[in-house]
């Protein structure tokens, strides 16, 4: 659950994510272990527990639960929740018996020691550590259908040989590459860049108009700058003279507009060919 | 005590009580009103239909509202500040904001943020006493408000407590832990008072069962426990999971208030998102009862009905919105009705006596994640839109086309108001362990941006808009929504504005710049005067007619 209540604070979530949160459960305000304890309680984990919890504790093949979550292990303070467990077994309801394992509490003590300090690398939200980094494949579409679909519906704005001339080289990572793409906001630039601003015109009842930069629209108000440089602002209703037109030429309604239209299919093709523009 | 009488609660049971002094000021008899004077629980009343019936503002003075006051919520600790709390006080928690709904009785305003609560003047914003709550830590994201027994506040505390003060001092009566704080719950419900029960659940982003609870207003002693997830073998709903390992670990928080129904005893209540989050690799199947509307007896805890309203949920769009109960016309006959707008994009209603559902429809404009609906009219999930590794372009975005903003229903039109978020999202898959990942991780998503943003007012019985406002810019939702017997909506734009519109046609009818909106409007009326009062942010502003 997480109730993002502004479009701003959704938008703002990666940078709030390179911000170091405040240790906010036990599981990491507890103070780091001894490192020799904790590696003595590596070594035990991998010889005694690894077969039936995984290599990350995550559960293994033979069975046995994850421990990253369990309430017995984030209960546990030192070892005394979860001896019982290793040396008693346990016959949990409608999962798998564990065996007992009569090992010294000392032992019991440095793999608990050990498993706290990987509970405590976990990442915020209730994500597991990190982990080793895993190689995905991205790069699953069909090159020529993007060729096919960016000539027909993105050549009024875009050019292979023009401003995307070499963007697969630009923007290697293809994750960003397509984001930006779909997004419509500037290839190369972080994301929460603005997209190209929007042109707007005012057309009053009295026959004139001014145009310039769009700053802000909404029911009310509709503010400028112009090509001068001066920032204007107007009253959409009731004002003199009164606004009869608000014209906006946004760069970006065609991507806007394209968000409901594109199919994962052809979001992939236009990537694999965005991306061999080298 | 002046102030007092002008309150229908108190003016109701004040003649039977011989020591004013110890009159209570919300016996729990009086919660049975509906909304007029007073605002004395998370919804105004037990409907959820923010439905005010006070009529100084109506559409021909809501031109002339004017600001009585503007305060912003004190956090520093004071003379006047009772501190309570486990923790050591050094926890940094977020600036505050208000983004729950605030109470008022007899003149006097109850307002929280998390580890913060305050009684101010209704009239001036003048603060009456502050506490403070000295947290262990813990997720701090919101507090939804508070609920008044008699003469306590109760309000949960983001590190888990359910705390009791005396209305009239902020001085602690007790406080009792309502979840574990090693599992990593948070707690950000406006508690609700049920007679002598008070209701009150909890959020978690580790993979833990999901619960509400029943405690004793005057003690705190727990009096039952319900999980929404199956937790023991046998246990109705577990055949919906691939082991009970998974199903314990479901999810299915409660995280929002409900509505209750005084007339078959049910309390009905929204339920969150399955978990993992994401990854529904490791929980196949449709994860009964998460993302669903469940109706609960409130004396016994017993689940009367349910309906998911989100089967198999992989994309953390938790169905916690508090639904609306109203009785209504379907094909002619009288019904007793309740709806509920889901973060999923989907509105629904059902039958609130036997959860038999009437209607389905798709309120978010391109919503696209699901197949179509099935034959007891839940959306069908296209797996094709879950998190995929090349990334799937997935509407609405995370936070959903609402979210726990109040949605609010004028039984007079027959409309349900909500509003709409067109966001979208490219949702990629980080994580493809056949284990599946663990809360809300092994995804990463991409905010592309927004189609459309706009508020409707959806007619019940065909869940088709019978008006829709798109706004011309502007972020979206932010903020809740409140209706009016004088056929007035109001609510902010997502663009700054707090905006009075045709509650009939969405016509827009006034609008003052005062920032992003952060709670639901709310009205109430003291010494005789309607006062309009929203959050933004860390300011209160309370506007009336002069």
């Amino acid at each position: 659950m997480r109730c993002a209540w502004t479009f701003l604070l959704v938008i703002s979530a990666e940078a709030a994510l390179a911000a170091q949160p405040p240790p906010t459960f036990p599981a990491q305000q507890r103070p780091p272990g001894d490192p020799a304890v904790i590696a003595r309680g590596s070594s035990l984990y991998a010889i005694q527990c690894r077969s039936c919890h995984g290599m990350d504790l995550r559960g293994g093949d033979m069975g046995g639960p994850n421990l990253l979550r369990s309430p017995i292990v984030l209960n546990d303070q030192a070892g005394e929740a979860i001896a019982p467990v290793v040396i008693n077994g346990r016959n949990p309801p409608g999962g798998k018996p564990m065996p007992p394992l009569p090992l010294p509490r000392e032992d019991i003590d440095a793999i608990s020691e050990y498993i706290h300090s990987v509970v405590a690398s976990a990442q915020p939200q209730g994500a597991p550590p990190a982990g080793a980094k895993v190689e995905l494949n991205l790069l699953v579409g069909n090159s020529t259908k993007g060729k096919r679909y960016f000539e027909a519906r993105c050549t009024s704005c875009h050019s292979a040989t023009g401003d995307l001339a070499g963007i697969g080289a630009r923007l290697a990572n293809i994750e960003q590459l397509q984001n930006s793409w779909v997004s419509g906001r500037r290839f190369g630039t972080p994301a929460a860049t603005s997209p190209r601003p929007a042109v707007v015109t005012v057309k009053f009842e009295d026959g004139s108009d001014v145009s310039g930069t769009l700053q802000r629209l909404d029911d009310f108000t509709v503010s400028l700058v112009t090509p001068e440089g001066q920032y204007r602002n107007f009253t959409r209703r009731g004002a003199n003279p009164r606004i009869a037109d608000v014209d906006i030429n946004d760069p970006m309604s065609g991507h806007r507009s394209l968000f409901a239209k594109l199919t994962d299919d052809d979001m992939h093709d236009v990537t694999a060919y965005l991306a061999g523009l080298k | 005590m002046i102030r007092r009488t002008r309150s229908t609660i108190v003016g109701l049971l004040a003649p039977a009580l011989l020591a004013a002094q110890q009159a209570p000021l919300v016996p729990p008899a009086a919660l049975l009103q509906p909304l007029t004077v007073d605002w004395p629980t998370y919804s105004g009343d037990y409907t959820g239909q923010r439905y005010s019936r006070l009529t100084q503002i109506n559409r021909d003075t809501v031109r002339h509202l004017t600001l009585a006051w503007a305060a912003r919520v004190n956090t520093a600790q004071r003379a006047l500040t009772v501190v309570g709390g486990e923790g050591k006080g050094d926890f940094p928690i977020p600036p505050p904001a208000v983004k729950g709904s605030i109470l008022e009785v007899g003149g006097v305003i109850y307002v929280t943020s998390p580890d913060h609560t305050w009684a101010m003047d209704a009239v001036d914003g003048r603060e009456l006493w502050h506490y403070f709550w000295k947290t262990k830590g813990s997720t701090h994201i919101a507090s939804r408000g508070s609920a008044i027994w008699n003469n306590s506040l109760l309000f949960e505390t983001p590190d888990n407590y359910l705390v009791s003060v005396d209305v009239r001092t902020g001085k602690e009566n007790w406080h009792v832990e309502i979840a574990d704080f090693d599992q990593q719950y948070f707690s950000t419900m406006a508690p609700v008072v049920i007679g002598d029960q008070v209701l009150v659940g909890t959020g978690n982003d580790l993979d833990a069962p999901g619960f509400l609870q029943s405690y004793d207003p005057r003690t705190g002693a727990l009096q039952w426990k319900t999980y929404m997830v199956p937790m023991n073998p046998g246990d109705p709903g577990l055949e919906t999971w691939p082991s009970l390992d998974a199903a314990r670990h479901g999810g299915g928080q409660v995280w929002m208030p409900g509505s209750y129904d005084p007339e078959t005893g049910l309390y009905i209540t929204g339920t969150g998102n399955p978990t993992p989050g994401y990854t529904g690799i490791a929980r196949k199947g449709d994860n009964l009862f998460t993302c669903s509307l469940v109706a609960i007896d409130v004396k016994t805890g017993k689940m009367a009905w349910y309906y998911q309203t989100s089967p198999h949920d992989t994309h953390d769009w938790d169905s916690a919105q508090t639904p609306v109960l109203f009785d209504g016309t379907i094909d002619g006959k009288p019904r007793k009705l309740v709806s509920t707008a889901a973060r999923n994009g989907y509105f629904f209603t059902l039958d609130r006596v036997t959860g038999e559902h009437i209607v389905t429809s798709k309120f978010g404009k391109t919503t696209n994640w699901a197949k179509g609906l099935r034959k007891n009219g839940a959306p069908e999930p296209n797996p094709a839109k879950e998190a995929t590794i090349p990334g799937s372009l997935v509407s609405p975005f995370e936070g959903g086309v609402t979210n726990w903003q109040a949605p609010a229903f004028n039984p007079e039109l027959g409309l349900f108001y909500v509003h709409e978020s067109n966001g979208f999202n490219i949702l990629y898959l980080t994580d493809p362990d056949p284990r599946g990942s663990m809360g809300l991780g092994g995804k990463r998503f991409y905010v592309t941006g927004f189609e459309s943003n706009a508020i409707q007012g959806i007619d019940y019985r065909t869940g088709k808009p019978s008006w829709r406002h798109e706004w011309p810019t502007g972020a979206g939702f932010g903020s809740g929504i409140l209706t009016t017997a004088t056929g007035l909506l109001f609510t902010g734009d997502g663009s700054g504005n707090f905006v009075a519109m045709d509650a009939a046609s969405g016509e827009l009818l006034w609008h003052t710049r005062i920032g992003n909106i952060s709670n639901a409007p709310q009205t109430y009326e003291v010494n005789g005067r309607q006062y309009l009062t929203v959050g933004v942010g860390d300011m209160l502003y309370s506007f009336v007619l002069y």
